[in-house]
């Protein structure tokens, strides 16, 4: 809970910086740019799993008048990925597809309907190669290859760790439990369409799109198109959510980019809610095992994981969330040895990547319903458990990730007292139930994309002639809330008033290279950056203010919009005049700022991925009640407790938690991103795909715990994702208090709960 | 084709409409009405919501020939002379907007209620907005708002 607030700005809840616009329509979407002569852009998509490209004539296309190009495959034979390691992408399919909606051309046209026309009149000649569907017949079926590169069968990567002593962890435990889980595949499905609007004028391309990461865009459509850097300009405009779906380069980025090289006017394409659903990117599909050892009072001495993921067509983020998925099990519970085991796979479904709480959101589901079984068989309380384990604040894990501020314990204690844990579990009526677990996540990745020693976020600050300051940062607002951050952070730095502080943001021409959007790395890298910013303003203006005032630097302060003597309660002059001072003595008054974050990676392979400057911890409590007729399960109410370091927008953060926990709550009892067979989705629209209404969502009670990080802008640390990872197994371990049954696949149906009882009954 | 007169956000517009146009294709494509959303196309997200006559319909599934003589609002039409309405207010101030992508629909949803139903309670501004689809905030933030907007109201329309 946030503490007595000692800053003036930081730690006070703010309405975002672009509310007005947004709540009066005037925010500006990609899809609502206005582009003279702009032309509209479809693409063409495969109706098979998986086939050869025998053929592709476009003749007929091209002379349908209102037709301006169409580009496909060989327009640009360059392969992209988000991971250096998975370059395996088109932006339009060369050879072969590899799953139902995979790009095959694009047209360019004066209006939709000929655009749609344009498509219909597009030759391509297929021959049908069996699709695979099921992860695990992608892992022996060597007679099929999904992709060349897969080295064995249609694995993609496989990864082996063991850390500490296995054997006499195991040798050393007085119980051991072993279990299988299942978490499918979901989707982001934020509201807002990809869209990408590109133009080409004057041997320079500029493209406006809805990316998490412009940075990796720029990058990409360098290599891709064989336009150096310096003249691509990509822009992110207003976003309308992300959630890990826009967080790489995807192909109607290029395809509107080739066709604008192509035509030399203006094109935008705009996804349909459908294709939305086809380009997907959302969470793998995972199988899972563990197998825990732990002592008579229920100390962990031992555990072993296995992750299968149904990758889908391509690479994608795939081999980070492989890697994530053991990775980051290694805490907020103390375990003295572990191993694991994981593979991705190929599938001709579409590529799965990034979906809010990457890679650990299905792994932390299975552990926490496995620990509440190992808790249920030795008959220690599930909070008593937890507590017994939990993770301490400066310790380094068995796999060497490094903890520092940590409130884990308070976490657990918060949410057990709000959800009254001591007269509620064990002790509700049939039917109803309370259940809790816990969870951590990164601030950032400590690592790059791609290798490099640059800085992840860099800042920059601007004193204006008005008295006011401008930042300039390449982070990415998707929705979170960045820009208001930023914003607040130099507000607060430089003892101004917020609204003398303007935020430019995510415009590659513009603004420094920050790398976006991803692994809840903004508010801690770029916030950073931006603190780093302001500080060296601050200095250089109290410098030349000292010297003319002569005074003792360290005497001054700023506040207020103006600077003070310490102590004093009249000010020496205002911002604006000093700013004055300091430009007329030939300072520059312009700053940057930059966060790298340490060398923190394992000293073994893949010690890279897993590692963050800072963590974040979280306990849930979910309140729910069985139907046991119908089968129907209603989640009452979540009580999320999240360590965010220091609550910087204590409003935008537990927005943030109230969103996460909805999305958690959906995907464990609602959303299926599922595939009939044949390899065609299930229904790629917002009536088969069903996210929660309001109707639907639990009474969420988000609890902001303030652990203040030593490295974090004013102790800051991640909440978006974090708090979504406890969601799904305090409602599963709930269900078990209600109705006795434990459920080890997700997403849950009443058809399960119905079975599940049955199964009860027949025992 | 066929020309249509209607009243949008009090201004008299005319236009020619082909028979298959949405009431969404001509505010967004023909009049530069951006505000509001296309989020599906297929009447299941709530974005594209503006008020006909007052009550919220999905522009998305409306024939722009319906709205003949009819008046049409949108979120550009709802701050007058620059002052925001009461429930946009309140969206800003109770953190109700993150994205903003679905922010006009339910801005919209959200005054129509308020108009026919000054006072709601929770479940019924919850059942209002419920064809309005929200994937940032959870939906709490959102309701806290619609309460927070009645209230406002209340107190302006307060006598004396």
């Amino acid at each position: 809970m946030p503490q007595d607030n000692p800053y003036r700005c930081v730690g006070r809840g703010m309405p975002r910086t672009d509310s007005v616009a947004k709540v009066t329509g005037t925010a500006q979407f990609t899809a609502d740019i206005p582009a003279h002569r702009c032309l509209v852009g479809k693409i063409l998509r495969s109706p098979h799993a998986h086939a050869r490209i025998l053929s592709i004539d476009t003749r007929k296309a091209e002379t349908l008048p209102g037709v301006k190009a169409v580009v496909t495959g060989v327009d640009a034979p360059v392969k992209y990925g988000i991971l250096p390691v998975s370059q395996d992408e088109y932006p339009l399919a060369v050879e072969k597809v590899r799953f139902i909606g995979d790009e095959v051309a694009a047209v360019a046209a004066v209006d939709e309907a000929t655009a749609l026309r344009a498509l219909e009149l597009i030759d391509v000649r297929y021959e049908v190669l069996p699709a695979i569907l099921d992860p695990h017949e992608a892992l022996v079926r060597e007679d099929v290859k999904i992709h060349e590169r897969a080295a064995e069968a249609n694995i993609e990567r496989r990864v082996h760790l063991v850390f500490g002593d296995l054997e006499q962890g195991f040798a050393a435990a007085d119980y051991i439990r072993e279990d299988r889980f299942f978490k499918d595949a979901s989707s982001h499905a934020f509201l807002e369409p990809h869209s990408a609007l590109a133009q080409y004028h004057d041997a320079k391309l500029t493209l406006w799109t809805s990316t998490q990461v412009p940075h990796y865009v720029h990058r990409s459509l360098s290599k891709v198109l064989g336009i150096p850097m310096e003249k691509i300009r990509v822009i992110k405009p207003a976003l309308g959510g992300g959630f890990g779906g826009k967080g790489e380069p995807l192909p109607l980025e290029f395809a509107a980019s080739l066709l604008a090289v192509k035509t030399g006017q203006p094109i935008r394409i705009t996804h349909s809610r459908e294709e939305v659903f086809l380009t997907h990117r959302g969470r793998h599909p995972m199988e899972m095992t563990l197998k825990t050892g732990v002592k008579k009072d229920g100390t962990i001495t031992a555990v072993q994981f296995s992750s299968l993921l149904d990758g889908g067509a391509y690479g994608s983020y795939g081999v980070v969330t492989m890697i994530y998925s053991g990775q980051l099990l290694t805490a907020p519970y103390r375990i003295p040895a572990y191993a694991f085991d994981s593979a991705r796979v190929f599938t001709n479904k579409p590529p799965c990547g990034a979906q809010r709480g990457h890679g650990g959101v299905q792994p932390r589901f299975a552990f926490e319903v496995h620990l509440d079984r190992i808790a249920a068989d030795l008959g220690i309380d599930p909070l008593e458990i937890r507590r017994r384990n939990a993770i301490d604040p400066d310790t380094v894990t068995v796999n060497e990730l490094r903890i520092t501020s940590c409130a884990f314990k308070a976490c657990l204690d918060r949410v057990a007292e709000t959800v009254d844990w001591k007269n509620k579990r064990g002790k509700l009526p049939y039917g109803k139930g309370v259940g809790l677990a816990g969870g951590f996540y990164v601030s950032g990745a400590a690592y790059p994309i791609y290798a490099n020693p640059m800085p992840h976020s860099q800042v920059q600050i601007r004193a204006d002639r008005d008295g006011g300051v401008t930042v300039f940062s390449g982070a990415s607002d998707i929705g979170q809330g960045s820009d208001t951050l930023l914003m607040m952070i130099t507000a607060e730095t430089l003892g101004l008033f917020e609204t003398s502080v303007r935020v430019v943001s995510a415009d590659t021409e513009t603004t420094p290279v920050d790398l976006g959007s991803y692994s809840s790395r903004v508010t801690f890298m770029a916030g950073n950056a931006c603190r780093q910013a302001a500080l060296e303003i601050r200095d250089r203006l109290l410098a030349v203010c000292a010297i003319k005032l002569e005074q003792n630097q360290e005497d001054l302060i700023l506040r207020e919009g103006c600077l003070f003597a310490k102590g004093t309660p009249e000010p020496l002059m205002t911002f604006a005049e000093a700013s004055v001072l300091a430009e007329a003595s030939g300072v520059a008054l312009c700053a940057l700022g930059g966060y790298r974050p340490p060398e923190l990676a394992g000293s073994y392979k893949m010690g890279g991925v897993g590692p963050s400057p800072a963590y974040s911890f979280g306990a849930q409590a979910a309140e729910v009640e069985v139907d046991t007729e119908t089968g129907d399960i209603r989640v009452l109410k979540i009580h999320c407790a999240h360590d965010l370091g220091f609550a910087l927008n204590p409003l935008t953060a537990t927005g943030q938690g109230e969103g996460a926990v909805a999305m958690g709550f959906g995907e464990t009892v609602l959303e299926h991103h599922g595939f009939r067979p044949g390899g065609r989705h299930n229904g790629p629209n917002f009536l088969d795909y069903k996210i929660p209404t309001c109707l639907d969502v639990p009474d969420v009670e988000v609890t902001l715990i303030e652990s203040i990080d030593p490295a974090g802008p004013y102790g800051a640390k991640e909440i978006g994702e974090g708090s979504l990872h406890p969601s799904l197994p305090a409602i599963v371990n709930a269900l078990y208090d209600a109705i006795g049954c434990w459920f080890h696949d997700l997403p849950l149906t009443p058809e399960q709960v119905l079975a599940a009882l049955d199964r009860k009954e027949a025992r | 084709m066929k020309t249509i007169k209607f009243l949008l956000n009090g201004d008299a517009i005319e236009i020619g409409t082909r028979d298959e146009e949405t009431l969404l294709e001509v505010l967004r494509n023909r009049l530069s009405m951006t505000g509001t959303k296309q989020g599906c196309d297929q009447g299941e997200c709530g974005s594209c919501t503006v008020l006909l006559d007052g009550r919220p319909v999905l522009s998305c599934l409306t024939l722009a020939v319906r709205v003949e003589n009819r008046q049409v609002t949108t979120i550009e039409g709802l701050a007058v002379g620059g002052i925001l309405h009461p429930v946009q207010v309140a969206f800003q101030e109770a953190g109700a907007i993150q994205c903003g992508f679905c922010t006009p629909g339910m801005v919209l949803t959200a005054k129509a209620l308020l108009e026919r139903n000054p006072h709601p309670c929770r479940e019924k501004i919850k059942e209002a907005l419920a064809g309005n689809l929200c994937r940032c905030t959870g939906y709490k933030k959102i309701v806290e708002a619609v309460e927070r907007a009645a209230k406002r109201m209340e107190e302006t329309d307060a006598p004396g």
